[in-house]
Order: C-alpha cells, then sequence, then structure tokens
C-alpha cells in the first residue's frame, strides 16, 4: 500500500510543474495587458506604462519571470495581486473556507440523493419511477447553472421568501471568522440564530452547485448497478435466500461503489468550475468569484496562483480517491 | 497582524451592537468588492464609494448633487494674482478616527496634507511604494507630477501649493477621491511598527463613517463618525454587502435585504417603478458615448464624409432599444448637466437620403468600414454590440458596409488608442471631477493623440480654445471658449456623439436624503431611514 501511494505521489511533481508553466504560460496568452487595464479608459502615457511593467518585472524575459515565480513558490510566496495588491495566498486562504464550505454542502448533498436514487431507478428498472429519476437527472445535467440559480433565488426568496437571496449569512450578525466556516464560526459565535441564518443561507447555492454531480452521480449509480445485479455473485447470493436488502445493500452496492467513486472524484474538478458561476449569484465570497474577477482584470499572479493551488487541490482529492479504492477493491494496488 | 485587528474591531463593534438594539442600520448592495482601501492607489468607483466617500475628506469638497466645489478640510482659500500659488486654510479642530487600531493624539493639521500628496509625488518619500506594485494612477493621470512646484507648510493650519503653470482645473482635481488626506500621524506610527501595509486594509480618516471591518469580497462594515466636523450622519451603522450581479441586487432590494442598490437592469426599471415598496432616483450622468472615426485615415480624414455617415444614425433608436429610454440622445461631446454646455449647437439631423447624397458628393462610394463594439458594459453604454448592429443597419442603409469587430477589454482599450486603427470606436467617458476640461482637452485636445483622443483628432482651433480655458481663472471666461470649442467641434465632426445615460438608482421607499451625484459617487452621509 505504501509503494503504491509514493508510486502516485511521485506522478505528481512532474504534473504539478506542468500545471505551473500551463498556468503560467497560458495566461500571458491571453490577449489584454493588465498594465494598461489599472487605468480603465484612462490611457496610460508609455513611460509610466513602462515604469509600472518594470516595477512589476513585467518587463524582463518570460523565462527569468517563470523561475522567478517558481522559485517563489517554493519559499511558499504566490505573489501578489496586482489590482488589490496583497499576497495571493492570503486571499487563497482567506476565500477557500467559503468555497470548500459549500462544495462540502453540495457533494453531500449530490451522494446523500444521488446513491439512494440511483439505487432505486436501478431495482426498479424500466418502471416509472426510473424513467422519472433518470429524466430529472438529465434535466439537472443540462440546466445552465446561472438560469437555475437565478430561478431558484426568484421562487424561494422572490415569492415565497423562504430563504435569503444570498451572502452567507445575515448582516445582523457579525462575529470574527475563526475557522472560515460560517457553520461552525456561527455555533462559537454563541449568537442565538446565527446557526440557523448560516443554514438557511447555505440551502440554495448547495441545490445549484449540487444539482449536476447529483444527476451524474444518480446515473453512474443506477448503470454500475443494473450492471452489478447481473453478476453471478448476485444470483448466488439470492439464491442463497439472503433478503433483498442483504444483496443490494451488501453484495451488489459495495462493487457498483467502485465506478461511483471514481465519479463523485471527478466531481470535484467539476464543482470548482461550478462554483464559479454559483458564487456569482450568490455574492457567496469563494475563490471561484475571485478567480472570475482576477480574469477580466488579467491580475496574473492571482490568475496563476489559484490554479496551481486549486490544481494542487484536484490532485490531492484524485489521489485520495485512488487510495480510497485500493481500499474497496485491493486487486488494483497490484 | 491584519486578522488579529480586525478581529479585534470585529469583537467591539459585535458588543456596540448587541448593546444598541434601536441601532440604524443601512445596507447598501455594493457592485464589487472594493480594490483596497487607500484611495490614492486606485480609480474604481467602487473603491471611491467604500474608501474615499465614507472615510475620508478632501480639502475642498464636491458640494452634494453638483460639480462645483465647496470647503472641505480647507476653511477657505486663496489664489495669487499670477495663478500659481494656492493658498489653504484649515479648518481647526478635525478629528481623526479613533479605532481599535489607532488612537490620534493631535487634529488635523499641514503635515497631513503635505503627507497626503507628497506620498503620491516623490519617489524618495518611505509611502511612495509601500506596497508591492502599487501606483498612484490618478495622481499621474490628472497631470499632477507635472503641475506641482511645491507645498509648503506656512504655519500648523496653512498650506501653500505652488504649481509650474497655470491651471484653472487645479481646485477640481484637489476635491477629487485620490486627493483625500490621511493622517501622517498613523502612518508614523505604521512605519515605526513595520506594518506600512496595513495603511491599505486599516484605514484612518477624518471623513463621516469610521472603519470597522472588511470581509473580503463579502461584507465592509462602517460606523457613524461621531466626532465629525461636519453634519453627523444620520444612521449609526453603514453596510456594503457586495453584490455583483444586478437581477440578484434587485431581489436583495425587493426582500429588504439591502435599502439601496446601484446600477440595476435596465429591463428591470419598470418593475422597480411600479413596487409600492420601492423608488428611484433619477438624474444624468455626467458621461458621454460617442463613435470615433480614425481622422488620420481616409476616407475618414474628410469632414463631409464624417459629417454624412452621422446624418446617417439614427440616434433616438440607439437610446430606446440600448436604454429603453434611461438616456438621452448626445449632440455635444460634454453632457448637458455640466457647466458650459452649449445648448445652442444643432445636432446632426437623422437624414439617410441627406447622408447618401452627401457621401456620393464626396467621391465616397462602396465603403466598406469597420465598427468596434465594447465588450464590457459601461454607465454610457449598456450594450455595445447591439448599438453596433444598428449603426451597421443605418450604415448600410446609405450604402456603406459595416464589419463589427470587438475583443477583450484590455486589449480594446489599447488597441483603440493606435493612430492606425482600422475602423471607427465605440467608447465614451464618465467625467472625473465635473470640469470641462477633462473632457474636452483630455478626449480631444491634441496631446491626447495616440491616447485618450480615440479620434486621433489634432484641430489646431479646438485646441487653442481649450488650452485657453485650462489657462483662464474667471470661470465666465471659461465658459465662453468651452462653448466656442463645442462649436469647432460639431462643424468638424471627429466623433458621433452617442448618448448620455440616465443614472437610476433604486431604493426602498423609507429611504430618505439620498442625493444623487452627476459624478456618480454613492455616498451616505445624509441618508435616513425612517419609519
Amino acid at each position: 500500500m505504501f509503494r503504491f501511494f509514493l508510486g502516485r505521489l511521485a506522478v505528481l511533481i512532474p504534473t504539478f510543474i506542468g500545471v505551473s508553466i500551463i498556468a503560467f504560460s497560458f495566461i500571458r496568452l491571453l490577449p489584454g495587458d493588465p498594465v494598461a487595464l489599472l487605468s480603465g479608459e484612462r490611457v496610460m502615457s508609455p513611460e509610466r506604462h513602462a515604469e509600472i511593467s518594470h516595477q512589476l518585472g513585467y518587463d524582463r524575459p518570460i523565462v527569468i519571470q517563470y523561475l522567478d515565480y517558481l522559485w517563489g513558490i517554493l519559499h511558499g510566496d504566490f505573489g501578489t495581486s496586482i489590482t488589490t495588491k496583497s499576497p495571493v495566498l492570503d486571499q487563497f486562504l482567506d476565500l477557500f473556507p467559503a468555497t470548500l464550505e459549500l462544495s462540502l454542502c453540495a457533494i453531500l448533498f449530490a451522494i446523500l440523493l444521488g446513491i439512494p436514487a440511483g439505487v432505486f431507478a436501478a431495482i426498479k428498472r424500466g418502471s416509472i419511477f426510473d424513467q422519472m429519476i433518470m429524466g430529472t437527472a438529465l434535466i439537472g445535467f443540462s440546466m445552465p447553472i446561472f438560469w437555475w440559480g437565478l430561478l431558484l433565488i426568484i421562487l424561494f426568496s422572490g415569492i415565497l421568501g423562504w430563504t435569503p437571496v444570498s451572502g452567507r449569512i445575515s448582516l445582523m450578525f457579525f462575529f470574527p471568522s475563526v475557522t472560515g466556516f460560517m457553520l461552525i464560526d456561527s455555533l462559537l459565535s454563541g449568537q442565538e440564530g446565527a446557526f440557523k441564518s448560516a443554514v438557511s443561507h447555505l440551502i440554495l447555492p448547495t441545490i445549484v452547485l449540487g444539482t449536476i454531480p447529483l444527476a451524474v452521480i444518480a446515473r453512474q449509480t443506477r448503470s454500475a448497478m443494473l450492471e452489478v445485479l447481473s453478476e453471478d455473485y448476485v444470483r448466488t447470493a439470492r439464491a442463497k435466500g439472503l433478503s433483498a436488502f442483504r444483496v443490494v445493500g451488501m453484495h451488489a452496492l459495495r462493487n457498483a461503489m467502485i465506478p461511483v467513486v471514481t465519479t463523485i472524484g471527478l466531481q470535484v474538478g467539476v464543482m470548482l468550475a461550478g462554483a464559479i458561476l454559483t458564487e456569482s449569484i450568490f455574492s457567496w465570497p469563494g475563490i471561484g468569484k475571485w478567480m472570475v474577477d482576477s480574469v477580466f482584470k488579467r491580475d496574473y499572479p492571482v490568475i496563476q496562483g489559484g490554479l496551481l493551488i486549486i490544481a494542487g487541490i484536484i490532485m490531492l482529492v484524485n489521489l485520495l480517491v485512488d487510495l480510497l479504492y485500493g481500499l474497496i477493491n485491493p486487486r488494483i494496488r497490484h | 497582524m491584519f486578522k488579529k485587528t480586525t478581529f479585534a474591531a470585529a469583537l467591539l463593534a459585535a458588543t456596540v451592537m448587541s448593546g444598541m438594539a434601536s441601532a440604524k442600520t443601512f445596507v447598501y448592495c455594493s457592485e464589487a468588492s472594493p480594490e483596497g482601501f487607500d484611495p490614492g492607489l486606485y480609480t474604481g468607483g467602487n473603491t471611491f464609494d467604500a474608501t474615499a466617500h465614507p472615510i475620508f475628506n478632501r480639502l475642498l469638497e464636491f458640494k452634494k448633487g453638483t460639480t462645483e466645489v465647496e470647503p472641505g478640510l480647507a476653511e477657505s482659500y486663496e489664489v495669487s494674482d499670477d495663478g500659481l500659488q494656492y493658498t489653504f486654510k484649515l479648518r481647526p479642530g478635525v478629528k481623526f478616527h479613533t479605532t481599535e487600531y489607532f488612537t490620534p493624539t493631535r487634529d488635523l493639521n499641514a503635515d497631513d496634507v503635505i503627507f497626503s500628496y507628497e506620498r503620491q509625488w516623490k519617489a524618495d518619500n518611505p509611502w511612495n511604494k509601500y506596497v508591492e506594485g502599487g501606483s498612484w494612477e490618478y495622481f499621474a493621470g490628472m497631470g499632477f507630477p507635472d503641475l506641482l512646484q511645491s507645498i509648503e507648510k506656512v504655519d500648523d493650519l496653512t498650506v501653500k501649493f505652488t504649481l509650474k503653470r497655470k491651471e484653472a482645473p487645479f481646485l477640481a482635481n484637489v476635491a477629487m477621491p485620490f486627493a483625500s488626506i490621511v493622517s501622517k500621524e498613523y502612518a508614523d506610527k505604521l512605519q515605526a511598527d513595520g506594518k506600512m501595509n496595513q495603511m491599505n486594509q486599516l484605514p484612518v480618516g477624518t471623513g463621516p463613517f469610521t472603519f470597522v471591518g472588511y470581509q473580503q469580497d463579502a461584507v465592509i462594515r462602517y460606523k457613524k463618525n461621531a466626532e465629525y466636523w461636519g453634519e453627523a450622519p444620520k444612521i449609526d451603522d453603514l453596510v456594503f454587502a457586495i453584490t455583483t450581479d444586478a437581477s440578484v441586487r434587485y431581489q436583495k432590494l425587493k426582500a429588504n435585504e439591502c435599502q439601496l442598490i446601484p446600477y440595476p437592469n435596465a429591463a428591470d426599471v419598470a418593475a422597480i417603478k411600479a413596487d409600492p415598496n420601492l423608488k428611484v432616483s433619477e438624474q444624468e450622468g455626467l458621461n458621454v458615448a460617442y463613435l470615433a472615426y480614425n481622422t488620420l485615415t481616409p476616407p475618414f480624414d474628410k469632414v463631409e464624409v464624417r459629417k454624412a455617415l452621422n446624418q446617417a444614425i439614427n440616434k433616438q433608436a440607439i437610446v430606446d432599444s440600448v436604454f429603453q429610454g434611461a438616456a438621452t440622445v448626445a449632440k455635444n461631446p460634454i453632457p448637458p448637466t455640466m457647466w458650459s454646455y452649449n445648448d445652442a449647437v444643432e445636432d446632426d439631423k437623422y437624414d439617410p437620403e441627406a447622408a447618401k447624397a452627401a457621401l456620393e458628393a464626396a467621391g465616397v462610394k462602396d465603403l466598406q468600414m469597420k465598427i468596434w463594439a465594447m465588450p464590457v458594459a459601461r454607465p454610457y453604454m449598456l450594450n455595445a454590440r447591439r448599438a453596433a448592429e444598428l449603426i451597421q443597419s443605418d450604415f448600410e442603409k446609405v450604402g456603406v458596409k459595416v464589419e463589427i469587430v470587438s475583443m477583450d477589454w484590455g486589449e480594446y482599450l489599447e488597441k483603440s488608442s493606435a493612430k492606425d486603427r482600422d475602423g471607427a470606436v465605440i467608447l465614451g467617458w464618465t467625467g472625473d471631477n465635473g470640469d470641462p476640461d477633462n473632457f474636452l482637452d483630455t478626449l480631444l485636445g491634441c496631446d491626447a493623440v495616440g491616447g485618450n483622443n480615440r479620434a486621433q483628432w489634432c484641430n489646431q482651433e479646438f485646441d487653442d480654445l481649450v488650452t485657453k480655458a485650462k489657462e483662464a481663472s474667471d470661470q465666465a471666461e471659461r465658459t465662453k471658449l468651452y462653448e466656442e470649442a463645442q462649436v469647432v467641434f460639431k462643424r468638424e465632426a471627429p466623433w458621433a456623439t452617442l448618448d448620455h445615460s440616465l443614472a437610476i438608482v433604486p431604493m426602498r421607499k423609507n429611504v430618505e436624503g439620498f442625493v444623487q451625484s452627476p459624478l456618480g459617487d454613492f455616498t451616505f452621509a445624509t441618508v435616513d431611514i425612517v419609519e
């Protein structure tokens, strides 16, 4: 197991360097000049432009800039944002808990609903339930996130008034950020109603962000279950007279889980992409919104730093999935 | 360090807030996060709304709802006969904010004023580069480095500015956000503590509101400055809830999660007006949108061609379609709310037949051209693509084929400045300080060719008038010169002037005392919520 882990880890290092090169060079291939954007419609004089480019080090050869950047990263320095002038890593650490909290809730929502729905659809294959579940999943998968979010806001916040429109917690509550996770911080604050407010603010964004993963997980679970249910050992288990619950729950589901776990792991990437839109709609102060803003401003340090950290996280999650895989199915380790 | 102090500030505010159940809290759903809290470093209007206006003051201030200047931290000022020396008398007894992170020991004095300017001006000032990659864009953009000769302390409450040349807009420039006065005492303390960065995170000013805390991309909190030198704010707490999407802002306003919002969707305005719980404030914005021909390339170097094309554009259709009426057709390069606006100027009449004939007379046949459409919405042009399509169909009616081009915003700004640019550019401008010079010279002066002058138009007659007006200190004389300049502009037609947009500010019905600024600022010192 340990060698398996080391092997996987060794692959990560070149991947990480590759990502850093891509993040660094691609953003510079985009047209648009971050220095010129600093002054908006007001055109900067060429001398001033040169001066600021020099200050930011953009007048040096690109290879030197890259090596300098890499050197910084090795020392934990991800650079300073051009627009806000504050360190990229600090900003990331401030914002990431919000994204993580939302993503965890969304993936939990997707798993808790998606797996039972998929299993149920597989058992009742061809029934009206199966068709309804799969039909809903298809709609969920094809829904444009932005439109879906606004629709929910207009219905639940605007017309019914059940949930707040946006933000992480009611502005009435104001307490220091200890962990960055609003659910935990609101409990720690001891203020009455704070936790409830945090939960109510999470509902709509969780549904919106969780919709696509939910659909994917439900479909994947269904097809994996169908495959497994027709296996010989399942027939044997049934023939032995085991209860339907034991057959499905113990024998079939465990084996069907392997592709589902992979799917869930892959959803982490999808999730971060979805977070970009979800956070923008719900004014959720996370890294998705932060990255989008920085792309528009051509804030090189933020984009490349953000990409690199996010890529690192996705790689780690995939590593974990691989390890989990090994636990579920010991044959993979060899 | 920053974390610790905001933590303490948050604790304090939480205690204060829980102790004052009846405190009046006003929530503004702002459109974007502030870039930082030192207004000198930035150019974004939303950053100024969050910093310069609530937290700071200037020597002179714009009178509420106008572009006229009035005394601010300076009680009075004198201009020398040669127009080169400005002596400001400071208001005595002005207190800087007392916060969790700083307690001032003295009142505002001349040192603060000199420090506020010199840190932006002098490269050897230790504060000139106190944030990595920081630059004083507005200070440079308004030409201060070349304008200032010296700033001297006459006594504790008197400061003398000496300019290198006569410049009438100087007084308006002094009232701009970048010229906010910061505390030298605070700066000295931060420098001694080795925490200079904090200047941009935990601000200390003299303004109507004291900074309490900022949660990145989410919320900014302020409380009333009880020691404010001017009229004290009527609300106790001011909160900016950062909400980037316009539809979501509208929903939050409806749910009373905020009391006032900027920049509604044009499509939502009718519903907002119909809502019994909401109302809107409307004012013509200090802006203009234009289509700038490249007057250096044929056939647009001929005034007859430009005039003919201007006649072919149905501007009213653009106002109706793009703004759904929330704009007016522009005939001058400056908006009607600005002093010296020449209402006697007559616009080119929309007349496709005459345009066609004029093009033929000018010997232009089978003309093909490009029109550049901005990729972003700005207050003066909500949908440049749509406007470009309308102009395209107008031009086709007079036999001119149009290709619409667009590109990334940064690239657009950069490439549209090039002297050899191919095509006419849709762009616009929002005034910085209410001075006509800020439009006429900045956008159309000979010095701005290859830069802000997107028409690449250098007309000696126009340039002489504008330069003369800049140096004259008598407002009546300046008005006359600018009026003449507008006549020359219309005759020479370097642009097709498209529109001046209306700024619409929706708010809850129980909000009172909000004064809309022609400069587009959102300020809340006079706002109140009535029950």
